[in-house]
């Protein structure tokens, strides 16, 4: 019984005087839709000049939304092009598709079209608005931070160890072997570099004063921090986001505990503390890693290249990086809750804060490195 | 569409020769040491609301995520449309994914699209449709699940949770599937609104003559539109049926279920016979 003919939409008309008459046949559904959008658009013209159509269809073995709404949209262009449009055959169940799917004129969607330049300014503006208010609500968020974690010093009890621990484990122990690994690699390539630039001068044992100004000033925090912000900056912004994303923040606060004091501060007290025990690790290795290269290129034995680097360097050299450290470990960590609390209901929000905060904290970390350096010389440390 | 749903249509009959859109025999699934299916058999006719009760944590859910493909099965058979599962290549399996539309417990939209494009999200796999009626057809799917159209251009976070389940079960009609799984599709819902998309899915039922799968802890909706219920527990489908059937049976959960202080209150309100008396 069922034959080829069967599947596939068939459509007929013929004029019967001043009337068309329409025989629609097959099946009538999404899988073929642009074979019936071209037959329902050919209903029109074939209709062209006849007072009336009858559109029958007795014939459809399957009819879908998809095929109903052609047949409907096409019944109507007829109807619009002053033909007087009728059915006649179809099945109670089509009829009541025919029904439901009945054409009706829905609004297009409004793209509004602008000038380019309108939009290029308008985004201008509103990246400036957003940095001033990122600015304003960064201090805002500062202020709290440092009263959660204040009143959580000073009343023993509030003060979370357990979290403080877990998350040092997470954040600071946890990243030893990859910071350990790139400052001695990056310690080594500093030193070769120096010794063949300085060989030319017949000055290669200075490579040491080098290395030793370089990494212990600079190189050691910097490293350690865009590290960090990559690795665990990142890692705050996605716990606190997905947490705030399902409700878990707000339910904290319904319970009357502070997301600052639970969530927060834990997690940036715990940068403080690791970030300047990461630095030294960082600093430690590069050395090494110059130590490994001098002694291979430059024929500097250990322990001359230690009475070399103690006379290149001062105490001070060795805090100028470790002061900072704490300061961007904050930084880090303020820039990676505020955009975590920030983020909104979609996947997407939470991708866009994930990125914003690496590479907000990255960019703050450098431009704070810069201001110290100023600050630095200005006090001749 | 309340119109249209006062109109009677009549359902086909259960009979023995009715085509069966899943078949699953024997099934076993497991998670580590933990059998959650131990040899369960369930038919699923053509055309058909099956409801499918089973307490918490019973594995309703898993049931539908191995039909899915989701979990992976020990053993069995898993038939659908009347093809062997594990026999289709992967097009063949894309072929009859098309075929079915499914309603996640927590509606599943994509969060970073529109409502719109999460129900052209199918349509554009499919290639061949043309922009115009894509959008058209994504209006027309959302005024048939009773969304105003200002909702066309919203965000699922924007959503209410009635909205949101709306929204997810217009995109999986998205393509006129011929078999729909529902998971839970009233929970969460207000009396009045899972009234009406129990009617909703009753009317979608005739006029497309949809087969339903539906995963559901809500009474009401066994009562006024499932054609059969089965019911799952200890890993194996103990019984299906009818209501007056399932009412009928001795087992001591189903006694529990449909005769506890819920169940009674509704099977008293109603007779068994006028059970689709929303229709």
């Amino acid at each position: 019984m069922a034959t080829d003919l069967d599947h596939t939409a068939r459509l007929s008309s013929r004029r019967e005087g001043e009337t068309a008459r329409f025989a629609l046949g097959g099946e009538w559904v999404l899988a073929d839709s642009a074979a019936l959008e071209k037959d329902a658009a050919g209903m029109a013209a074939a209709a062209r000049g006849s007072a009336r159509a009858i559109v029958d269809l007795a014939q459809i073995v399957r009819l879908d939304t998809a095929g109903a709404w052609v047949i409907g949209r096409a019944m109507d262009e007829l109807a619009r092009a002053g033909v007087v449009v009728s059915m006649e055959g179809a099945r109670p169940e089509h009829a009541i598709l025919l029904q439901e799917a009945k054409f009706r004129p829905f609004e297009a969607p409004s793209r509004c079209r602008r000038l380019l330049v309108i939009d290029i300014l308008a985004d201008l503006g509103s990246s400036v608005v957003s940095a001033a208010r990122d600015a304003y609500n960064g201090i805002g968020f500062l202020g709290e931070f440092v009263a959660a974690a204040g009143a959580a010093l000073l009343a023993a009890g509030r003060f979370r160890l357990t979290s403080l621990v877990y998350h040092m484990e997470s954040f600071g122990f946890r990243s030893l072997p990859i910071i350990a690994l790139i400052n001695l690699l990056v310690g080594a390539i500093v030193a070769q570099q120096g010794i063949f630039q300085l060989r030319r001068f017949g000055a290669g044992s200075y490579a040491v004063d080098l290395i030793g100004i370089l990494v212990l000033r600079e190189l050691g925090v910097l490293l350690t921090s865009i590290m960090i912000a990559g690795r665990s900056g990142s890692a705050i912004t996605a716990e606190l986001g997905s947490m705030k994303m399902r409700e878990e923040v707000d339910a904290l606060r319904v319970m009357g505990l502070s997301p600052i004091e639970v969530l927060v501060t834990p997690r940036i007290l715990a940068l403080v503390l690791s970030l300047p025990l990461l630095t030294f690790v960082a600093d430690m290795s590069a050395l090494f890693g110059g130590l490994l290269v001098c002694w291979v290129y430059e024929g500097i034995s250990p322990a001359g290249y230690l009475s070399l680097l103690q006379a290149a360097i001062g105490r001070n050299t060795f805090f100028v990086g470790l002061i900072k450290a704490p300061f961007m470990a904050l930084i880090i960590g303020l820039v990676a809750a505020m955009e975590g609390m920030a983020t909104r209901g979609s996947a997407e929000s939470l991708g866009r804060h994930v990125t914003a905060s690496v590479v907000k904290a990255i960019f703050m970390v450098i431009v704070v490195d810069g201001f110290f350096a100023i600050f630095f010389a200005a006090i001749k440390y | 569409m309340t119109d249209l749903a006062s109109q009677t249509i009549e359902k086909p009959q259960p009979s023995a020769a009715r085509e069966t859109v899943i078949r699953v025999r024997d099934l076993v699934v497991a998670f580590g040491q933990t059998l959650v299916m131990r040899g369960l058999d369930l038919d699923v006719y053509r055309g058909e609301v099956l409801g499918f009760v089973g307490g918490s944590g019973q594995g309703k859910s898993v049931l539908m995520r191995t039909i899915l493909g989701l979990v992976e099965k020990r053993s069995g058979l898993i038939e659908l449309f009347g093809q062997d599962r594990d026999r289709l290549s992967s097009a063949e399996r894309r072929r009859v994914e098309r075929r079915w539309g499914v309603l996640f417990q927590n509606g599943a939209l994509f969060s970073s699209l529109t409502v719109r494009q999460n129900i052209q999200m199918p349509m554009r796999e499919a290639r061949h449709i043309s922009a115009r009626l894509m959008d058209e057809l994504a209006m027309l799917k959302l005024e048939l699940v009773g969304l105003p159209a200002s909702a066309a251009d919203k965000f699922p976070a924007e959503l209410s949770g009635g909205m949101i389940k709306r929204a997810a079960l217009a995109r999986a009609l998205a393509l006129d599937p011929e078999l729909v799984f529902l998971d839970e599709p009233t929970s969460g819902l207000d009396p009045i609104g899972a009234a009406e998309f129990d009617e909703l899915i009753a009317t979608l039922q005739h006029t497309l003559g949809l087969t339903v799968f539906m995963v559901t802890h809500d009474l009401d909706s066994l009562y006024s539109i499932c054609d059969r219920i089965a019911a799952l527990a200890e890993g194996k489908v103990i019984a299906t049926g009818t209501m007056e059937e399932m009412l009928a049976c001795e087992h001591p959960w189903l006694q529990a279920y449909f005769h506890g202080v819920r169940g009674a209150r509704l099977a008293g309100a109603r007779k068994p016979n006028d059970m689709r008396g929303r229709e």
